[in-house]
């Protein structure tokens, strides 16, 4: 068991992901007949007060969607969408309100805290701060130590698998004595990566992973993470904002605004033709490395609304330029658009046509 | 464009801005050189520790000091008078009455350079006062007629607003509006939409852009961003550990990027070309130096792919490379 993770596992080893990202043959849909995660109707509120009848923040109102096995699926959204929240929760690291959240066919929504644990092994995730996420009094071995120890995990080879992850993460072996004080933000990265792959997980959520290294770190800590993809088979969540990074490395992308999901699908597919007119919008105003781009930007108009009050109805038509009264009085439900291609929008004919 | 025809508002020449400590001396900035011309938006792109801050705190004469001091070069501008002043040299009064009047700046978080205590229409009145006088109430006036300018919504009510009641978005407008209401001729920019969603960041570089043209403005626009600067820039100057390794047009940059920190630097983002190509991101390999102990010679060198032992021996020289694009490279021939 502790070797499979230092080798391909057979069966999946180095797909061709033009395949599995592709959207056709026979590998895709047999991951999709059965998700590694499924999240049906997921909600996340945090109260604001004490008081029974304290307004809530409606973080995650109602989020459905699969992470197929061996892909990257990209969670994307502006501050205020719900994109983290909805990482943690999937881990239950912060507490679902209403909603189903299945890993491999069992539902863990109503897992205790100590039933949890043996599924945490095979659930992991990468935070953004490398800064924040590791304790500066423990050593780089104690660190991955831990984790190992706390699952019962090589613990007759204890200290050869620490060097192996070290290696597996682009470390010396040798810096195992050293403290995160001792490391650039991008060498903290790989060590907070080394600590989710210490007690080989199937799945990792990957929040903000680059966001805070320097352009020219982030291409190598995101090679990194497409490698260990790649390599150990893994299913990845990658939450992000930035969206050429996601472009760059996700099978599948997923559109949240202010708790709900905008628009999902393969990425080419749904980068090449966003449906949503949030989609639409964000897509646009992204920045191009190109200054002879051409550029046909949709500016939005105002900020996100607050989550303690968001619009009823479809949350985005305060600031959708084709939003009609319709759009104010139900929930928008996720309609086909294709295989693994669904828009949330009630006016995608009407806004075809025009 | 040729040399000649740029009308230059502010002249950076071998600026070197270092910090003492009792760690030894940071050489956070060693060796600046750029032009900035009339109506233009020059970019400073660069990554952490590369001095692009440091560069315009240097301009603005709010190096935190002791500790900061400018050990050489020039800082020329030209005021409104058309009279040049050297700002490296220039005494504490002469830089309180240029900066805000002739030079303003705006920062990456709004909500640290805004007041808490006193509404919008307030900061933007003493702005106003303190620069050119008259009452109050002419004063708060022009705040409102600033808060229209920004483009925020019901200026007549925002002008009575604390910066806490304001979205992110909202604040850096505020920030645009105390800045330009002295109507300086030049702008620093400094990662002003970096803290900002890409929705909103569109909405801000849209409203830079109608500005400048507006009042025909220069930008210094610093930032690590490359799609930003595609956006936004005429002219780019690389930074890296402290000194600018290019500087050139921005259609010239992004097309024959010269020096091998730019062509590493584009080679780490995943662009159109690359993910039509489905090649992978080539990551420059190591880290950028600390500016405590900087590499002798080029600071590239140690990371550079085509280095040789002549690159560590002298510091190379900023040289033309074509007409108006400079690279700082023993390695790349002048055309």
């Amino acid at each position: 068991m502790t070797d499979t993770l230092l080798s391909p596992p057979a069966s999946t080893s180095i797909t061709d992901r033009a395949t599995t990202a592709g959207g056709s043959g026979t590998a895709r849909a047999a991951h999709r007949a059965a998700p590694l995660l499924r999240v049906t109707d997921l909600k996340v509120h945090f109260p604001t007060g004490s008081g029974r009848h304290a307004p809530v923040v409606r973080a995650v109102d109602g989020v459905s969607f699969d992470v197929p096995r061996n892909t990257i699926v990209g969670l994307v959204g502006e501050s205020g969408s719900g994109k983290t929240t909805t990482g943690r929760a999937l881990l239950k690291l912060v507490a679902a309100t209403a909603g189903r959240i299945e890993f491999d066919g069992h539902d863990l929504s109503s897992l205790s805290e100590k039933q949890m644990l043996p599924w945490r092994r095979r659930m992991q995730i990468v935070f953004q701060d490398p800064y924040a996420s590791l304790n500066p009094r423990m050593s780089v071995a104690e660190i991955i130590g831990e984790a190992l120890d706390t699952h019962k995990l090589a613990q007759d080879r204890r200290e050869a698998r620490i060097s192996e992850l070290l290696e597996r993460v682009g470390l010396n072996a040798d810096h195992r004595t050293r403290y995160p004080h001792e490391f650039s933000g991008g060498q903290r990265q790989r060590i907070g990566i080394a600590r989710a792959l210490a007690v080989e997980p199937d799945f990792i959520v990957a929040d903000e992973p680059v966001s805070a290294l320097d352009v020219s770190v982030q291409a190598q800590v995101l090679n990194l993470l497409q490698d260990l993809q790649r390599d150990l088979g893994l299913t990845m969540l990658f939450v992000a904002h930035d969206l050429a990074v996601v472009d760059y490395l996700c099978d599948e992308v997923v559109v949240m605004y202010l708790g709900h999901i905008m628009e999902r699908g393969p990425t080419r597919e749904v980068y090449a033709r966003p449906r949503h007119p949030y989609t639409r919008a964000l897509l646009s105003a992204a920045p191009v490395p190109d200054p002879r781009a051409p550029r046909s930007r949709i500016l939005l108009k105002g900020d996100i609304p607050s989550p303690i009050d968001p619009p009823s109805g479809c949350v985005f038509r305060t600031r959708c330029p084709h939003a009609a009264d319709i759009c104010a009085q139900a929930t928008p439900p996720a309609r086909s658009m294709g295989p693994d291609h669904y828009v949330a929008c009630v006016r995608l004919d009407e806004i075809d046509a025009s | 464009m040729t040399a000649s025809s740029r009308d230059i508002v502010l002249s950076v020449d071998g600026l070197k801005t270092w910090f003492h400590s009792r760690d030894g001396v940071a050489k956070s900035v060693d060796g600046v050189t750029f032009d900035l011309a009339r109506g233009e938006t020059l970019a400073i792109v660069g990554e952490s520790g590369s001095g692009k801050s440091v560069t315009s705190l240097s301009i603005m004469g709010l190096l935190p000091k002791p500790a900061g001091r400018i050990e050489a070069g020039k800082i020329l501008f030209r005021d409104r008078g058309g009279k040049h002043h050297d700002l490296a040299q220039a005494s504490a009064a002469t830089l309180r009455r240029i900066r805000g009047a002739e030079i303003a700046m705006i920062f990456q978080e709004p909500m640290t350079s805004l007041n808490p205590l006193y509404t919008v229409g307030d900061q933007i009145a003493e702005a106003v006062l303190q620069h050119e006088g008259g009452s109050h109430a002419a004063a708060l006036k022009r705040a409102q007629e600033m808060l229209e300018r920004v483009e925020i919504p019901a200026a007549a009510r925002r002008v009575n607003e604390y910066p806490h009641q304001m979205s992110g978005g909202m604040r850096q407008r505020v920030m645009i509006a105390l800045a330009l209401a002295c109507n300086p001729s030049v702008l620093i920019a400094d990662e002003p939409t970096t803290a900002l969603d890409v929705t909103v960041q569109a909405q801000i570089l849209d409203l830079l852009r109608r500005l400048q043209a507006e009042s025909g403005m220069s930008i210094l626009f610093v930032t690590h961003n490359l799609g930003v600067v595609a956006e936004i820039a005429h002219r780019v100057a690389v930074m890296y550990a402290g000194r600018v390794v290019e500087d050139a047009g921005v259609y010239d940059l992004f097309e024959r990027p010269t020096h091998p920190y730019t062509r590493g630097l584009l080679s780490c983002i995943p662009t159109a070309a690359l993910l039509a190509s489905r090649e992978r991101l080539q990551p420059i390999p190591g880290n950028v130096p600390s500016v405590l102990a900087l590499p002798p010679g080029c600071t590239f060198a140690p990371r550079c792919p085509i280095a040789e032992p002549a690159c560590t021996q002298a510091v190379p020289e900023l040289l033309p490379v074509w007409p108006e694009h400079l690279a700082r490279c023993i390695k790349v021939t002048p055309q």
